[in-house]
């Protein structure tokens, strides 16, 4: 198994604070690496360095591609990240174009495909090119992620009409039509009642079959444990595990994050609870 | 009355009204005193006051019944249902509106013994129709919020003037060169300045608007300054002018016809009908490619955007030069049109009542901002006589139209990509952008 | 030369005060509503008008202290704006409250071509002119037979406007109705939800806001003497500039704002051509934005994802 995505000696301060503090970890491609900590720790944090909506204060971030050539995101701007780095996401407080149907949303996603075969706007505007033959090409992809989040017979409605379960597997849909390489969810099962969290389950095992690995924060440790192959722990910015499910699970210093903090007295985020 | 209005007995009704009239009334008296009760004179030695009781007191009883009207006409309205069924009245009624107001807009030159100064005040319309189209790409499409929208309207107007007072170019020659130049003028603004957010971008855009007319203004050695630049030519058709002497080499005199001003004017008439069309069509077409997606899904939410591969920079900066072109070509012709041009015509009032049309018409919405231009431009130019006044109804009717019908004529958005029936998106799901 | 300069720093923190007096109401709004009050401008404009009726009736009764009168101008002018914004608020903003962001900035561009035309209509298109109410001042200093003059005017500009921005630091700081407002700031729903009437509240802030600008109109008319019903606009689009180049919200801001613009222009005349002076003032002003997007003062937003 290759690594994916390299993260090193990350640190990311704003003002005084401290949110991620020397932070190192890989994620294997073809994994599910799950991100957990207690609320605070900076999980979110990480995700923005990652996906360049933040600028780390220092350290590294290196996806390996396939061909062993390797690309620094740190040092992409941020929508080339998704679009040279092929990393997508999806949003803690659900982002959607809401007042744009599902089916557009996923026809923004693949923005960069269509411009591409447009003649720079302008032979697509004379109705001239191959613009057309590339549009129904990704209105089959849009389809294909539909079907999968089973969200195909409210195509045609506004994304914001949607109930929340949907919305979420609609910016999942919308992240996967960007084809990338590494997605990264952040607390996609949040709000979601059980038999959604089992759907979700299956569409992520789904979306990792299909050969994408993904990068996963999640509070619901029905799913972390269940799906995972791979868990990193962060408490107060730093890392204080990093094994398989199992080691996870067992650790003194997981539990004591989780149980020892005052302020965090969420039951179901240990994980000890969980099974 | 609908059920929805709980039961009031007519006693208390009416101590409402009282009351509340009667608080219009001392906000009346008090805002009326010093401007209608009072009026200053020039005087030998200064200025002296002259007193207008009559006049105090009829503004302060219109205050009321207007404010009386407003209230019988809140309670009476329904509750909010009924304006969702409206909308949904307006948009079907879209669908023959947009094919009459066509057939109407192409035919008004031919009807018949029609005076000259209707054709010429359906120019006036159809420029503005043609810049609130224009602007619409940049507020409406992309949500970006523009203040000076006028500047590139200058741009275009005074790029033909120019070329035309030192180099002799025609309109034709003038009319691409115009839009290009408006779009690079776009272009160098937007490029340093477009991550700013909200009303950030609002005061530069502004800024940006009275720098150029201001320079305009000054640069006295080159554009004439405030006396402006006389002469611009008239568009030819095909080579040939309309000069009313007749004669060969003008229309008129080549199809041997009796020179008329009407034959010009029709002429204009259909060259910006021409643009307008232009300037939709694009725009439509715009809007089911990506970069037109890209625009609405900014307005929707740019992060998001930045999240899928976008360039939020360059996706906002081709709704700013895309806009400002037509902005450019829309100038163009109006400079031909008025065979004259100064500062005076590029001042923020103009680009207020662009934006005015736009939002009016319904942010997005293309027949609904062909509608308010007809109603914004079209009606007061009737109303002539009223001159002094027009500004002033003007400036009510925008307050009045806003309270009324605060996201425009027409406020729903067609899906631009549909697996079936392409269902309107009502406007409350809609975002108006930060930018 | 030193003098020069001197002279120029007293005339541009005059015109400071003046603008910054105004971008205070604009702030405020923009602070507790979240829209830029296009009209306040021309409530600005009102206030010197009144002031200019006022001043008028007291030589037609004859009364000849000026001092006097401009007080009462001041007090009829302050009372009167109050009404104004409170009635603007009333009529074209607050229907549209909680509305779509475009909504209430083309009502009150409506508002502000409507005030602009009643005035015109009603009092007539003219300039109109009053002799120097305070005249004379003392010099400061003489240098090669330049001397630099600090007018009366001048220092009653300087005095009134501190003493007004005294007061209303007062109230946005110490009194309950500051504290409503900063909560209502802060969040307007949670602190309705705590028992604030937002409603009040607001209605407040815009009978302040128009009240310094009446100050700021009695003052200008005093300074130049000469009003028309246009002022309003440019010192409008000039405090406005002064406010988000001091950082739209804060209220330190838009003095700051409003003094930097009042210098840049005062130095810009004096040092290089009077006719490009607004320039100079919108470039800086978007030369500030490009280097820092929130203004001099304001608040970084940064939008957390
Ligand atoms: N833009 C920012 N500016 C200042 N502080 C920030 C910013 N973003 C995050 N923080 C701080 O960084 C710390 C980590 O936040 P982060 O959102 O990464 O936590 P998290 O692990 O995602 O928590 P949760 O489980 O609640 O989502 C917090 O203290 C937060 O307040
Ligand atoms: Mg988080």
């Amino acid at each position: 198994m290759t690594c994916l995505l390299e993260v090193s000696n990350l640190v990311m301060r704003f003002g005084g604070l401290t949110a991620v503090s020397r932070l190192s970890f890989t994620a294997m491609r073809g994994d599910i690496t799950a991100v957990i900590g207690p609320n605070g720790a900076g999980k979110t944090t990480v995700f923005n360095c990652i996906t360049g909506f933040y600028r780390p204060s220092e350290g590294e971030i290196i996806i390996h591609r396939e061909d062993q050539s390797t690309l620094a995101l740190h040092r992409l701007p941020g929508f080339a990240i998704a679009k040279r780095g092929r990393v997508a996401r999806t949003f803690q407080n659900i982002r959607l174009f809401g007042g744009m149907t599902v089916l557009e949303n996923l026809m923004v996603a693949q923005h960069n495909r269509l411009q591409a075969a447009t003649g720079f706007t302008l032979l697509a505007v004379l109705g001239l090119g191959r613009y057309r033959h590339v549009e129904a090409e990704a209105v089959e992809r849009a389809k294909y992620w539909l079907e999968a989040t089973g969200l195909t017979d409210r195509a045609d409605e506004p994304a914001a009409s949607l109930p929340y379960g949907a919305q979420r597997r609609l910016e999942i849909a919308r992240a996967m039509c960007t084809d990338p390489v590494l997605l990264c969810l952040d607390e996609p099962a949040a709000g979601l009642n059980p038999r959604e969290s089992e759907e979700l389950n299956a569409l992520l095992l789904k979306i990792r079959a299909a050969g994408c690995s993904l990068l996963l924060i999640e509070h619901d440790m029905g799913v972390v444990m269940k799906i995972s192959d791979h868990i990193i722990v962060l408490d107060h910015g730093k890392k204080i595990a990093d094994g398989a499910p199992a080691d996870i699970r067992t650790n003194p210093a997981v539990i004591s994050a989780y149980l020892g903090d005052g302020d965090d007295d969420d039951e179901d985020a240990v994980p000890v609870a969980a099974q | 009355m609908s059920d929805a209005v709980p039961a009031v007995s007519g006693r208390d009704t009416l101590i409402r009204y009282l009351r509340d009239a009667g608080g219009v009334g001392i906000l009346a008296l008090a805002i009326f005193v010093p401007f209608i009760g009072l009026r200053l004179h020039g005087h030998m030695n200064g200025l002296a006051l002259g007193y207008r009781p009559k006049l105090l007191a009829i503004g302060v009883v219109l205050a009321v019944l207007a404010r009386v009207l407003v209230l019988i006409w809140q309670d009476r309205r329904v509750h909010q249902g009924r304006a969702a069924w409206r909308a949904a009245r307006i948009a079907s009624a879209g669908k023959y509106v947009t094919p009459l107001l066509l057939g109407f807009a192409v035919l008004l030159p031919l009807v018949p013994g029609i005076a000259n100064f209707y054709i010429d005040l359906g120019v006036l319309v159809m420029t503005y129709v043609m810049l609130g189209w224009g602007l619409n790409i940049v507020v409406g499409l992309a949500g970006l919020l523009d203040l000076g929208y006028v500047a590139f309207y200058a741009v275009g107007a005074y790029s033909f003037a120019l070329l035309a007072h030192y180099y002799h170019f025609t309109f034709w020659e003038c009319l691409p060169l115009s839009g290009l130049f408006a779009a690079l003028w776009g272009v160098c603004l937007g490029f340093p300045v477009l991550r700013l957010r909200g009303d950030y971008l609002a005061i530069v855009t502004l800024a940006f608007g009275e720098i150029i007319r201001l320079v305009i203004t000054n640069w006295i050695s080159l554009t004439g300054g405030p006396n402006g630049i006389y002469n611009i030519p008239h568009p030819t058709f095909f080579g040939l002018n309309f000069n009313l002497g007749g004669g060969a080499g003008t229309f008129s005199g080549f199809f041997g016809i009796d020179p008329d001003p009407k034959q010009l004017t029709t002429y204009l008439y259909y060259i910006i009908f021409f643009l307008a069309l232009l300037t939709n069509w694009v725009t439509l077409r715009l809007r089911r490619l990506p970069m037109g997606r890209a625009w609405e899904a900014l307005r929707e939410d740019e992060i998001a955007c930045r999240s899928l591969g976008i360039n939020v920079r360059n996706t906002k900066l081709t709704a700013f030069a895309i806009g400002a072109m037509f902005g450019g070509f829309a100038g163009c012709f109006f400079a031909t049109r008025q065979n004259f041009i100064s500062p005076d015509s590029f001042t923020f009032i103009e680009s207020a009542t662009v934006l005015a049309i736009v939002v009016l018409g319904g942010a997005g919405s293309q027949l609904g901002v062909a509608l308010a231009a007809v109603v914004m431009i079209g009606i007061p130019a009737l109303l002539q006589d009223l001159s002094i006044y027009r500004m002033l109804f003007f400036g009510l009717a925008l307050v009045i139209m806003m309270v009324v019908r605060p996201r425009g004529f027409v406020s729903t958005r067609t899906p631009s990509i549909a697996l079936g029936r392409r269902k309107l998106i009502s406007s409350e799901l809609i975002s108006e952008g930060h930018g | 030369m030193i003098a020069y300069a001197l002279q120029q720093l007293i005339n541009g923190i005059t015109l400071g005060m003046v603008y910054g007096l105004i971008a205070v109401g604009y702030t405020m709004v923009y602070g507790i509503i979240g829209m830029i009050n296009f009209a306040h401008g021309d409530v600005f404009m009102v206030g010197a008008y009144v002031g200019i009726i006022v001043l008028t009736a007291f030589s037609g009764m004859g009364i000849a202290a000026v001092p006097v009168g401009l007080l009462v101008a001041l007090l009829v002018s302050v009372v009167l704006c109050g009404v104004y914004g409170f009635t603007i608020e009333r009529a074209a903003y607050r229907p549209l409250r909680g509305s779509f962001r475009l909504a209430p900035l083309i009502s009150a561009i409506g508002m502000s071509i409507l005030l602009e035309n009643f005035v015109q209509t009603s009092q007539g298109a003219k300039d109109r002119a009053i002799p120097e109410p305070i005249p004379g001042g003392f010099k400061i200093m003489q240098q090669h037979g330049f001397v630099v003059q600090m007018s009366y005017m001048q220092i009653a500009i300087i005095v009134t406007t501190l003493v007004t921005l005294g007061i209303f630091t007062y109230i946005v700081t110490k009194t309950p109705l500051g504290r409503a407002m900063r909560a209502i700031e802060q969040d307007a729903k949670m602190a309705a939800l705590l028992g604030v009437n937002t409603n009040r509240v607001i209605s407040l802030t815009f009978v302040i806001g128009s009240a310094l600008a009446a100050v700021a109109g009695i003052m200008f008319l005093s300074y130049y003497g000469v009003i028309n019903f246009f002022i309003g606009f440019n010192a409008g689009i000039k405090a406005f500039t002064a406010a988000v180049l001091g950082g739209i919200g804060s209220l330190p801001g838009a003095v700051l704002g409003g003094l930097l613009i009042g210098l840049i222009e005062a130095f810009w005349s004096g040092y290089a051509t009077i006719a490009y002076k607004d320039v100079a003032v919108y470039s800086i002003l978007a030369i500030v934005l490009m280097f820092m997007p929130t203004g001099l003062l304001g608040r970084a937003d940064i939008e957390k994802v």
